[in-house]
């Protein structure tokens, strides 16, 4: 019974109003809920469903796959292998340490091997794929297929990797790949974009310079994964694109010969096309296996290449700079009779040694050559000729000669990060660099290709394409490139540029009409570097004498047959200043230390008729030009030649195509 | 409600089905329903251990609360003390003879189940109270001796399930008990002076707290912090809720919960995994239900003649409210992480049995509503 009426109707009043209380407050709590319901659902909806789809789906990216190098001939010359590796994720691995010492076990890795595998691990993120070792042999990659079961979380897969078929043939041409550093991230945001673990960049040569080609991009693979990071099931998969396989001019049969020639020898040889630029060959020796460098190169190897003391690492020949020695005659030649400084009558008396500012200057022939005219000097290669021609020419205006045919600046621009520049001296650069007067003396030795000047094998073969072409720039290439002029093309411009040049020495009566297709073209390219083609001819037919005549320097290396005969100068560089003393004895080469013998140097082009290829020879350390240089060429012309007809058909073949 | 004739005492068995809040069971019904759906869900779509033993728990109770509302409200009055103290009897043998889960001893093996005792003390202390004010003079309501004895009947069970420990639990009781006095006249004084000891004594109680316990407070101030350490329950369930959008991801479509990234999905975070698959619309109708249901309650207790019966509806009604509130302000950001399952909904054998013996009092203060008791 609810008894005593007004009390428990007191009571019950108490309890009804305080029940509104509650109630009021649980609309206002429902209220607050169902705003805050709406508030993660509705307007926020979006930044969280980002944020859910962010925790459910993980990326994997897969390396991409690297463009090829091809040869001219489209053979392969940097491809790609299937390699066996074999991939962990650690997080999806239940005990990784119990699993790293099973492998170490099974891939019998040393403690180095072993602790670099770690360190490599502790970089990584969790959820990245650890490549724990990266070229499997099969024996290792059966072995670990046959222990998988007890290997959870271990992965063997089948990659690719680069490969260099031709081993060292091609090693500064093609450079090579190693692991990318934080470096070539930090400069290049393609490869950042691209980076996976273990993703292969070129360090130098071509494989870095058309990085960006060549890179490709990554394949990527979507999964859904658990909150432990386990993948659930993939929900999309974009497949990579492979980089470009680029086409490159090299020839392998005369790249090949460049190596067998230079064999155990330290120097560099370069092939070029006098027309298009292309490079046809281009070695310095020794050189070096690449494929060393894919998966770190070990120790004992890097020592070897490292402290050969022929240098294998430098590319001899855009980074080699040696003094080109008598193989700048053709040019102070040249620049003397551009100049009006000499005729090609001009006779010097060549007595084997010329007194001048008090210091004498010796030619090579110590007997001296007798009466000289300009044709029989470079013919001979007489230094008394040419230290008096220098003279009347002075530095400056070789200087400027110099530069026109592409000495003292890279040939190659930025293409290969080591190319180095050279050096043509002049009075200003003397004065500006050592920050002394030029010396007269100085020019005299100028004259003969030592002293301050400095070249590149590659700058000396550019030089006497332009020489052999009838003197037109051209611009050296080692890519082929859709629509790129043919030699034909080139030809034609080169004599719409050289008629310009006539036109304006002379009133020839036909020429303004072309001369006008010609300014129509706007064509600026392959312009002629001579004032008159005359002494260009007059250089290449005194070229043709050393050669080819009784008495020419490399007269012992001539080809008689007029398909391969060809034009060269020889050139045998000092290394160090001979003394009076030495000079008397006339020691020969081999009874010289190493170091203190001459560089051996060589430049050609041919065939003489109707040039298509000029080259380079350097022998550092390896005697005179005309002894061990110039015969190397006599073997490379029969080979460049012969070649050249297979080119040709590529060319052809390729027109038809397009 | 419907035309009744006044002798009570003796309904026959046809009037006492009658006379069911059908409403309030078909809303029982439904959340029950949708609960094991749910469970089927955390279960990843598969009949696994969860969702049997819910749906295997969930019809035995429910049946058993259906038995006991024919038990009349004067025998929920008689056994009120007794109610507590069996309750209390567990909870003292749970501190000694309990199973230890997770670091907390909070269960007793009966054999035929592992009973957690504080779940029932929550309904346990409404009965208790419910029968002490029911006598008690509104005038005595505010006397000392009358304000000692409550305090200890509360203080007791708090103590026990603190020390277990179990934090959440022991607040939703102690809730419970605040609720009674409130409703029952306790001065309002007391319940500001005690707020106030409450807001100065925090920082002496936090320093006594459990590092998990003070790391759950400060989590709940910037979940941020530590994204993948205490913040991550926080944040985790605020995603799942957030990218369920307006209509939800798909029953079983839940990326939140079948790829783990929800913890504790079977039990206090269930109302995540429902929000993230039915998104709003799915939530504000599971709360509506719950709405539906909390106003049949109290209904109920307005249309009830006995104070006593009054009381314990509108006492339960308030708490089932402030537990489902707790919950979901809980998994929405809203309050700091305590363990808090959500009514009916949440996987849990006690929770279950606790809340059903709750709904069966009030259809027995419905059926035995022109019931006086002396």
């Amino acid at each position: 019974m609810i008894s005593g009426g007004d009390s428990s109707f007191r009571k019950l009043n108490t309890m009804n109003r305080r029940m509104f209380i509650i109630s009021a407050a649980k609309l206002v709590v429902f209220t607050g809920i169902v705003t805050r319901l709406f508030s993660l659902q509705i307007n926020e909806n979006k930044k969280y469903l980002t944020l859910s789809d962010k925790n459910r789906l993980r990326e994997w990216k897969l390396p991409p796959e690297r463009g090829e190098f091809l040869d001219f001939f489209g053979k392969t010359i940097a491809g790609n292998l299937k390699v066996y590796q074999l991939h962990v994720v650690p997080e999806q691995v239940e005990d990784f340490k119990y699993l790293m010492v099973r492998l170490k076990d099974i891939l019998e890795l040393d403690e180095k091997e072993f602790s670099k595998i770690i360190k490599k691990k502790n970089k990584q993120k969790p959820w990245e794929t650890l490549v724990v070792s990266e070229n499997l042999t099969w024996d290792q990659f059966s072995k670990v297929n046959f222990y998988l079961h007890e290997l959870g979380g271990a992965k063997p897969v089948l990659s690719v990797a680069r490969s260099y078929p031709h081993k060292e043939k091609f090693t500064h041409v093609l450079g090579y790949v190693s692991q990318a550093s934080e470096s070539d991230l930090a400069n290049s945001e393609i490869i950042k974009k691209n980076h996976v673990p273990g993703l292969r960049v070129g360090k130098i040569g071509l494989e870095k310079a058309f990085e960006n080609d060549l890179i490709g991009s990554n394949g990527i693979q979507r999964y859904e994964v658990n909150a432990y990071g386990k993948r659930i099931n993939q929900i999309d998969f974009e497949e990579g694109k492979k980089g470009k396989n680029l086409r490159l001019t090299v020839d392998t049969e005369v790249q090949k010969l460049a190596n067998d020639l230079l064999l155990d020898k330290a120097g560099s040889i370069s092939v070029m096309d006098i027309y298009t630029g292309d490079i046809i060959a281009m070695h310095s020796s020794p050189s070096f296996d690449p494929n060393l460098f894919l998966y770190g190169i070990s120790h004992k190897d890097w020592q070897e290449i490292r402290e050969n003391p022929l240098k294998p690492l430098v590319n001899k020949t855009v980074a080699g700079l040696y003094s080109p020695g008598s193989t700048i005659k053709p040019l102070v030649a040249l620049s003397a009779l551009e100049n009006d400084v000499i005729s090609p009558k001009f006779t010097v008396r060549c007595t084997g040694k010329m007194e001048m500012y008090g210091q004498t200057y010796h030619c090579w022939k110590k007997k001296g050559h007798g009466y000289m005219n300009l044709r029989n000097a470079i013919k001979q290669s007489c230094d008394t000729y040419f230290y008096e021609a220098a003279r009347k020419l002075g530095v400056d205006r070789l200087n400027k000669t110099g530069l026109k045919f592409g000495l003292g600046e890279k040939v190659f621009g930025n293409t290969f990060i080591d190319e180095k520049k050279g050096l043509v001296p002049s009075t200003k650069w003397k004065k500006d660099n050592l920050g002394l007067g030029w010396v007269l003396g100085e020019t005299l030795i100028t004259g003969i290709g030592q002293g301050y000047i400095q070249t590149t094998p590659l700058q000396l073969c550019l030089m006497t394409a332009q020489l052999a072409n009838g003197g037109y720039k051209i611009y050296p290439r080692i890519k082929v490139e859709d629509n790129q002029d043919t030699a034909e093309q080139i030809k034609n411009k080169m004599a719409f540029a050289g008629i310009e040049k006539l036109q304006e020495k002379k009133d020839d009566p036909k020429a303004p009409i072309i001369y006008r297709r010609f300014l129509n073209n706007k064509e600026q390219k392959y312009k002629p570097l001579y004032r008159n083609p005359e002494n260009i001819k007059f250089v290449l037919d005194a070229m043709w004498g050393s050669t080819n005549e009784v008495m020419g320097t490399s007269f012992g290396s001539r080809i008689e047959d007029k398909k391969y005969q060809f034009a060269g100068k020889t050139g045998t560089a000092q290394v160090k200043k001979i003394s009076e003393r030495h000079r008397e004895l006339e020691l020969k080469a081999k009874d010289v230390p190493y170091e203190e013998r001459d560089h051996a140097l060589y430049i050609a082009f041919g065939p003489y008729k109707n040039p298509r290829y000029a080259l380079s020879i350097i022998i550092e350390h390896g005697g005179t030009g005309s002894k061990v240089a110039a015969p190397m060429a006599k073997k490379l012309f029969k080979l460049i030649i012969d070649r050249h007809e297979e080119r040709e058909k590529i060319l052809k073949q390729n027109l038809s195509i397009t | 409600m419907f035309q009744r004739r006044t002798i009570t005492n003796d309904l026959t068995f046809f009037q006492k089905i009658r006379s069911f809040d059908y409403i309030l069971l078909g809303c029982i019904l439904l959340i029950g329903i949708i609960s094991c759906y749910s469970m089927y869900s955390t279960d990843g779509g598969e009949l696994q251990y969860h969702t049997k033993s819910h749906i295997l728990r969930f019809l035995i109770f429910f049946t058993l609360m259906i038995v006991l509302s024919f038990f009349s409200i004067r025998f929920w009055h008689a056994t009120g003390y007794l109610f507590y103290l069996i309750v209390l009897g567990f909870l003292i043998w749970a501190s000694f003879y309990g199973i230890t889960a997770s670091g907390s001893q909070r269960w007793i093996n009966l054999y035929f189940i592992n009973l957690q005792p504080s779940e029932l003390m929550k309904i346990a202390i409404i009965v208790c109270f419910a029968k002490y004010y029911h006598r008690t003079q509104i005038s005595d309501v505010n006397s000392f001796k009358n304000l000692v004895l409550p305090i200890a009947i509360l203080i007791l069970p708090i103590v026990l399930v603190v020390s277990q420990p179990d934090l959440g639990t022991s607040i939703l009781i102690a809730l419970s008990g605040l609720v009674v006095l409130w409703l029952a006249g306790l001065n309002i004084k007391y319940f500001v002076y005690s707020s106030l000891v409450f807001i100065i004594s925090m920082p002496f109680v936090i320093a006594f707290l459990k590092p998990y316990q003070k790391l759950r407070i400060l989590t709940f101030f910037n979940p941020d912090k530590d994204p993948l350490g205490a913040g991550y329950q926080i944040i985790q369930s605020k995603i799942a809720i957030g990218s369920g959008g307006l209509t939800g991801k798909g029953f079983l479509k839940g990326t939140q919960s079948y790829l783990d990234f929800l913890p504790e999905k079977h039990t206090d975070f269930i109302f995540t995994l429902f929000s993230e698959e039915h998104g709003f619309t799915g939530s504000v109708l599971l709360l509506v239900l719950y709405a539906i249901m909390i106003f049949r309650i109290l209904r109920i207790g307005s249309f009830t003649r006995s104070y006593f019966a009054k009381l314990y509806c509108y006492s339960f009604g308030s708490a089932i409210f402030i537990y489902i509130a707790v919950n979901m302000s809980m998994v929405l950001g809203l309050l700091p992480i305590v363990g808090s399952p959500l009514p009916i909904m949440s996987y849990g054998g006690s929770s279950m049995l606790a809340t059903m013996i709750g709904f069966s009092i009030v259809m027995s203060s419905n059926i035995y509503s022109k019931q006086l008791i002396s």
